[in-house]
C-alpha cells in the first residue's frame, strides 16, 4: 500500500470514516494490544519508568520534609496563602476531564473514535485525580487532621460546614475519583479476560483471573454490562461538568476581586478538557509510537482531539476577554485593579505566557496540516498544559499578592519544595502511566472490535458482499438496483 | 447471598457448546435456537454483538431501575445528613446564614446521588450478572478461551427441557457451527 496514513484520512472508504486502519481481523487487535503486556519489558519502558520513579522519590523527600516542618516550606505568605499547592490541585484534576469526557461523553454522543483513547485517557484521569487529592491533602499542615474535612464523628462532636466550597469539593474530587476508578474497571473486566485467558504464568492466571470475575463473554451478561456502561456514562457526564464547576466555586464564592465572578464554572470547565486533551495527546503520542499502534490510535483520532483544543482553547480566550470586559463594566475599581494588574503588574510575565500557550498558540489548528502532524501536536500539547497550569497560577497569585490595603502588599516566590512539589505530582503520575501500560492492556480491545466492519451482524464475508455493498445496492431515487444486489 | 451462588444442573453434563465462525452466523443460529424454543442458554462474544439480545429474545436490563431507587437514596441520605447536621445535631450560625439553608446543600446532595448511583450501576450490574464467579464448565473448554479474543459461541445447558445430548448437537451442527463440543458438568 503506497498511501501515507496522512493520504487514508483523507479518503473515507465510500462516506464511513475508516477508525482502524490496515483491516485487522479481531484476533490481530487482541493480539497487538496483549503483546505489549505479555512481551518482555522493553528497555524504552525504564528510561520512562526510572526517572518518573526518581522524581516520586522526590515527592516522597518534599511531602516528608513539608509535614515534619509545616507549610512555612513553601513560599506562601500573607496575603498569597495559596499558590503552588491550590495551582497544582486545578491543574491535576483539570487534566482529569478530558478522560471522563471521552469515555462518558463522547459515548453518549455515538462517537466511535473514542474506543480507541478511551482506557488509556480514563487511566490518565485517576491518576491526575490521584495528584489532585494529594494537594489539598498536604496543604491543610496538619495532615493529621485531615478526616475533620469528612463527616465522622470526632472528638469534639464538630460536623463540617456544609455550606463550604471547600467541603463540597471534597466531595465533588472524591466522588469523581471513585466514579472514573468503577467506569474504568467496569470497561477493563473483558479485557480481563482476554489476560486471563492468553496467560501462560502462574501468577498472570491468578491475577487476571481474579480480576476478571470470570468474565463469561456472554450475551446475558453482555446484556446487563452495556446498560451498566451507558447508565455510568450518562452519570459521569454531568458529574465531570459539576466537578471543576465546584472547585471553580472554591474561589468564585469567596468576595475577593478576580474570583468573585459568575462566569467561572463554564470557563473551569472549558480549561479543565483544554489541558486534559493537550495531555491525552502528550500521551498518546507517545504510546502509538512506543508499542507500534498506529493503526489502531490514527491521525485521524489526533485530527479529531485538535479540534477539540482549538474549541476549548478559543471558549477560554473568551472567557479571558470577557472577564475583562465584566472588570470594567461592573465599575468597581477593585475589580478593575485587578485585572490591570494582572496584565501590566508585577506578574504580567506570567499572563502572557498563559495568553500566548492558551489562546494564540491552539490556533494553529485551524490548519489541517498541524492538526494531522504528530511533531507539532506534541509540541502543541505541552506549550498548553504549561499554559493551563499558568492560568491557574495567574487566577490564584494575582488575585491574592495585592489586597485591598496597598500595605498588605506582597509578592509570592517559589522555593525549592514548592518545585519539588510539582515536580514529584509528575513522578506519580508518570510511575502511575508507566504501570498502567505494562501490566494492562491500554487499548479497550472488546471496543475496538465493535467499530470494526466485520463485528457488525449484517455483515457477510467477501469482497462483493460487505455491509457497505449492502447499502450501496439500495435502490436511490427509483433507480433500479445494481445487478448482483440480493 | 443466593444471588452469588452457582446455579449449576445435576447430571453428567453442563451442556454443549457450539462455535461459529462470524458474528453474522452467531446471530442467524441464535434466532434459530431461540425459535426451536430453547430457554437454557447463552451466546458468548468478545465483545458486544448489537441486536443479539434480539435474536436472542432477551428482556432488556432492569439495572436502570436499581440505580434510579440507588440514586434517590443517596440525594436524600446526602440532603439529610446536611440537614441533620446543621438544624438538628449542632445548629450553628454560620455567616448569618439560616440553619437550614437548602440552596447550599445542593452540590453534595448531587454528589451523594451521583455516587450512590454508581455503585448500584456496577454492583447492581455484577449482582444480575452472578459475578465474580471464578469457576465454571465452560472454562473447562479449551476452545472456549477464546471467546475473549475472536471466536462466538452458543451453549446450550443439559437442563433445558428440550436439551437432547445428540440432537442438539444435530441442530448445532445444521446451523453451520465450526465445532460441537459437549462439556462434562
Amino acid at each position: 500500500m503506497a498511501q501515507t496514513e496522512a493520504e487514508l484520512l483523507d479518503n473515507p472508504v465510500e462516506g464511513s470514516p475508516t477508525l482502524i486502519l490496515r483491516s485487522p481481523d479481531f484476533h490481530a487487535i487482541t493480539e497487538v494490544v496483549a503483546e505489549a503486556v505479555e512481551r518482555r519489558t522493553p528497555t524504552g519502558w525504564w528510561f520512562f519508568f526510572l526517572p518518573a520513579v526518581a522524581l516520586l522519590g522526590l515527592l516522597g523527600v518534599a511531602v516528608s520534609w513539608l509535614f515534619w516542618e509545616g507549610i512555612g516550606i513553601w513560599g506562601l505568605n500573607v496575603p498569597v496563602g495559596w499558590a503552588w499547592d491550590i495551582t497544582n490541585f486545578v491543574f491535576w484534576v483539570g487534566i482529569g476531564h478530558a478522560g471522563t469526557l471521552i469515555s462518558a461523553i463522547l459515548f453518549l454522543f455515538r462517537q466511535k473514535w473514542r474506543t480507541s483513547i478511551n482506557r488509556s485517557a480514563e487511566a490518565m484521569t485517576i491518576f491526575a485525580v490521584m495528584c489532585a487529592l494529594l494537594f489539598p491533602g498536604i496543604h491543610v499542615g496538619r495532615v493529621w487532621v485531615a478526616y475533620w474535612m469528612f463527616p465522622i464523628p470526632n472528638q469534639m462532636s464538630l460536623w463540617p460546614n456544609f455550606r463550604s466550597p471547600l467541603l463540597w469539593d471534597v466531595f465533588a474530587v472524591s466522588v469523581y475519583g471513585t466514579v472514573s476508578v468503577l467506569f474504568w474497571y467496569v470497561g477493563l473486566i473483558p479485557d480481563l479476560g482476554t489476560m486471563r485467558d492468553r496467560a501462560k504464568t502462574p501468577i498472570r492466571k491468578f491475577v487476571y483471573g481474579f480480576l476478571a470475575l470470570g468474565w463469561r463473554g456472554s450475551v446475558r451478561q453482555w446484556n446487563h454490562y452495556e446498560s451498566a456502561y451507558l447508565v455510568l456514562a450518562a452519570l459521569a457526564t454531568p458529574l465531570v461538568l459539576s466537578v471543576h464547576s465546584v472547585v471553580s466555586m472554591d474561589f468564585a464564592v469567596s468576595v475577593l476581586p478576580g474570583w468573585h465572578t459568575t462566569i467561572f464554572p463554564p470557563y473551569f470547565v472549558a480549561g479543565a478538557i483544554f489541558s486534559g486533551f493537550a495531555m491525552v495527546v502528550t500521551l498518546m503520542v507517545i504510546c502509538r509510537t512506543a508499542f507500534r499502534l498506529e493503526h489502531i490510535i490514527t491521525l485521524r483520532h489526533f485530527d479529531y482531539m485538535a479540534k477539540i483544543m482549538l474549541v476549548t482553547g478559543t471558549m477560554v480566550g473568551y472567557a479571558y476577554a470577557t472577564e475583562f470586559f465584566t472588570s470594567w463594566y461592573s465599575g468597581n475599581p477593585y475589580e478593575f485593579f485587578t485585572f490591570m494588574n494582572r496584565a501590566l503588574g508585577p506578574y504580567a510575565w506570567a499572563y502572557w505566557i498563559m495568553i500566548s500557550c492558551n489562546v494564540i498558540s491552539p490556533q494553529v489548528f485551524w490548519s489541517k496540516k498541524a492538526r494531522t502532524s504528530i511533531p507539532i501536536l506534541f509540541a502543541l500539547s505541552i506549550v498548553i498544559n504549561i499554559g493551563m497550569w499558568f492560568e491557574r497560577f495567574v487566577i490564584i497569585v494575582t488575585s491574592l499578592h495585592r489586597d485591598f490595603l496597598p500595605s498588605s502588599w506582597g509578592y509570592f516566590t517559589p522555593t525549592v519544595w514548592d518545585v519539588s512539589c510539582l515536580l514529584g505530582s509528575f513522578g506519580l503520575f508518570f510511575t502511575m502511566f508507566c504501570l498502567f501500560v505494562r501490566f494492562l492492556p491500554m487499548v479497550a480491545t472488546s471496543e475496538v472490535k465493535t467499530v470494526l466492519p466485520q463485528a457488525n451482524p449484517h455483515w457477510q464475508a467477501g469482497p462483493e458482499r460487505g455491509v457497505r455493498n449492502h447499502r450501496a445496492a439500495m435502490p436511490v431515487h427509483g433507480e433500479p438496483a445494481p445487478k448482483g444486489a440480493s | 447471598m443466593p444471588f452469588l451462588l452457582n446455579q449449576l444442573p445435576k447430571g453428567p453434563h453442563y451442556g454443549i457448546l457450539a462455535e461459529f465462525a462470524t458474528p453474522a452466523d452467531l446471530y442467524h443460529a441464535c434466532e434459530r435456537v431461540r425459535d426451536a424454543g430453547f430457554t437454557r442458554w447463552d451466546a458468548h462474544t468478545p465483545f458486544p454483538v448489537h441486536g443479539l439480545e434480539g435474536a436472542m429474545g432477551i428482556r432488556r436490563s432492569p439495572l436502570p431501575w436499581i440505580v434510579l431507587v440507588m440514586g434517590l437514596t443517596g440525594a436524600a441520605f446526602g440532603f439529610g445528613l446536611q440537614w441533620w447536621v446543621h438544624a438538628s445535631a449542632y445548629p450553628l450560625v454560620i455567616s448569618g446564614k439560616p440553619y437550614f439553608s437548602w440552596p447550599a446543600f445542593i452540590p453534595i446532595t448531587f454528589e451523594l446521588g451521583v455516587l450512590f448511583a454508581a455503585f448500584g450501576a456496577v454492583f447492581g450490574m455484577l449482582g444480575l450478572n452472578r459475578l465474580p464467579m471464578h469457576h465454571h464448565p465452560l472454562f473447562r473448554s479449551k476452545v472456549f478461551e477464546r471467546v475473549t479474543d475472536d471466536a462466538f459461541f452458543i451453549s446450550i445447558e443439559s437442563w433445558d427441557p428440550r436439551f437432547d445430548p445428540s440432537g442438539t448437537g444435530k441442530l448445532l451442527e445444521s446451523l453451520g457451527a465450526r465445532s460441537v463440543e459437549l462439556l462434562e458438568s
